[in-house]
């Protein structure tokens, strides 16, 4: 479903060159959640970002992406920008404070020149479990969770195959990270959709995701199975410290911690 | 009241006068605190910064806060005057915030800082205070103390900026410290390694801490007692190795709903908010 190959993100010129994704390769089949995971810098957004064709204005992408036997071009396609929708972390700077939540839904749905747009609004609030009063409300009129659940639902509103997640739940209070991961589970199974979640929570990918790739100083360290990271057959160092840090505080463990450079 | 006894605050009300009524933030909270680490746990609006600040006095205008005591080793923090209040405040209690790159003067240097604030409550000459201050940097695992010490609070790292920010609050030596959220915004490995210097200095210098986060395997991973709050009252409470034993559903709740490393769970359970939790008197031993 989604392949890339070799994939170069640098930013900035001359003095300022930033090389922040190096030579990453993944593939996701159709269907499957995959995780990237990383401490902050490691690239894992940038990834994320070059693939949805966001990046092409500020830095310098190269390598091979391939989405559905569709080759992905500098300006992509708009049946490719109306199969991907993206879900950002922050549920508070993403969506438009002077807007409806009608208005942000009807957008993408208005964009992609789609019908019965007030059906498909209707439709998607419903799918992510919000009835049809949220239509009229703004952002600052709903909670954090609520909030998150628009994203969701703006996302739906196009008929994707894919969705992008950025750090969906960082922002939010455990409890209601509960509810928006099983929100997502669910509308992977009953739309069939192909994941690709970026989070810092280690958990979070185990959770959700069948394969992850960990991620540092902008390259893949090591790429594995959930299962694997489960039995902490990880061979590679770096992979092994964060499994241990993110376990909880153990002062003797903290010890051992090696700088990764 | 024991010997051992830091701080006890008793039936604690932090309430705020808003346009749309009355907000209560904290509503009868009580604990004491002694050489310990005390975890307060909650989610946003639960009142846990609320409670840290409100023993400082650091209430914002427009909130009111109430307690039939709240005292500090034998001073009473209500009724004392802004004179001690700001004797206490660093100097007696001191508080870690969440984000360095805000705590800190982007003007001054941090070298400069941390000694501020060891020569507001000491006596001493420049000079020493200038060796206590490489000293602490030192004790903080912060390699080049020279360096670090002329350096302004954007040249460093987040992680180094919270170190820098335990240097400054331990050099006046606390009793207390309260540290609320202090390593949310790190790295996991970061966060940890800043927490181990944190524990360390705690543990030598015998002194209290009062830890605030939403995180709950930190907190019980981190603390030897945890309070659980939720809407601005203490829950339950328990030690940090009986957290999987709790028995209030809220904090059961909690606990249930975190996705687990190892798997086994379909779907996560999701926190089914109780309207009783609101008006039965939270658990106290």
């Amino acid at each position: 479903m989604i392949d890339i190959q070799g994939l170069d993100v640098v930013f900035g010129h001359g003095k300022n060159v930033f090389h922040a994704v190096r030579d990453v390769s993944l593939r996701v089949e159709k269907g499957q959640s995959f995780g990237l995971v990383g401490e902050s810098g490691s690239g894992k957004t940038t990834v994320l970002r070059a693939l949805a064709g966001i990046l092409e204005r500020v830095a310098r992408v190269s390598g091979a992406m391939t989405v559905a036997d569709e080759t992905l071009l500098r300006h992509r396609s708009q049946s490719f920008r109306r199969r991907v929708q993206m879900v950002f972390q922050d549920p508070f700077g993403s969506l438009h404070p002077r807007h409806t939540v009608d208005t942000i839904l009807s957008e993408p749905a208005r964009v992609h020149k789609l019908d019965r747009i007030e059906e498909r609004v209707v439709h998607s609030l419903e799918e992510v479990g919000l009835d049809a009063s949220f239509r009229f409300r703004y952002p600052h009129q709903i909670s954090g969770g609520q909030r998150q659940r628009v994203s969701v639902a703006r996302a739906l509103i196009t008929g994707p195959e894919i969705i992008l997640l950025d750090e969906p739940t960082s922002a939010l209070d455990v409890s209601v990270q509960a509810e928006v991961l099983n929100l997502l589970m669910r509308l992977k199974r009953e739309h069939g959709l192909t994941y690709i979640l970026v989070s810092h929570n280690l958990a979070v990918v185990a959770h959700m995701c069948e394969t992850l790739s960990v991620m540092q100083n902008g390259a893949v360290v090591e790429t594995m199975s959930v299962q694997q990271l489960r039995e902490h057959s990880s061979t590679m160092p770096y992979t092994q410290q964060l499994l241990t840090a993110s376990l909880g505080y153990d002062r003797t463990a903290i010890d051992a911690f090696e700088e990764f450079g | 009241m024991t010997d051992s006894t830091l701080l006890s605050v008793e039936d604690l009300h932090v309430t705020y006068n808003t346009p749309t009524g009355l907000v209560r933030a904290v509503s009868g909270v009580s604990f004491e605190l002694g050489r310990e680490k005390l975890g307060i746990v909650g989610e946003s609006g639960s009142g846990k910064s609320q409670t840290g600040r409100a023993i400082l006095g650091l209430t914002a205008t427009g909130g009111t806060v109430s307690a039939r005591r709240l005292e500090f080793k034998s001073t009473d923090l209500l009724n004392a005057s802004e004179r001690t209040m700001r004797q206490i405040r660093g100097g007696g209690i001191s508080m870690i915030m969440q984000d360095p790159k805000y705590s800190l003067n982007p003007v001054l240097t941090v070298g400069y800082q941390i000694e501020e604030a060891l020569l507001v409550h000491n006596r001493t000459s420049k000079r020493v205070a200038r060796e206590r201050t490489y000293e602490m940097l030192r004790a903080v695992k912060i390699r080049e103390p020279k360096r670090v010490y002329k350096a302004y609070p954007h040249e460093v790292s987040g992680g180094m900026g919270q170190r820098i920010m335990i240097a400054m609050m331990m050099i006046p030596e606390p009793d207390i410290i309260i540290a609320d959220e202090p390593t949310s915004a790190l790295d996991v490995t970061v966060q940890l390694q800043v927490l181990a210097v944190l524990d360390d200095m705690i543990s030598e210098r015998g002194m209290g801490l009062i830890f605030i986060s939403h995180d709950l395997n930190l907190i019980a991973s981190f603390c030897d007692r945890i309070l659980i709050m939720y809407d601005g009252r203490v829950v339950e409470e328990c030690t940090a190795a009986e957290l999987d034993r709790a028995q209030h559903p809220y904090t059961r709740g909690l606990v249930n709903c975190l996705p687990r490393l190892d798997g086994g769970q379909d779907e996560l359970s999701v926190l089914k908010r109780d309207p009783s939790w609101l008006t039965t008197p939270g658990a106290t031993r």
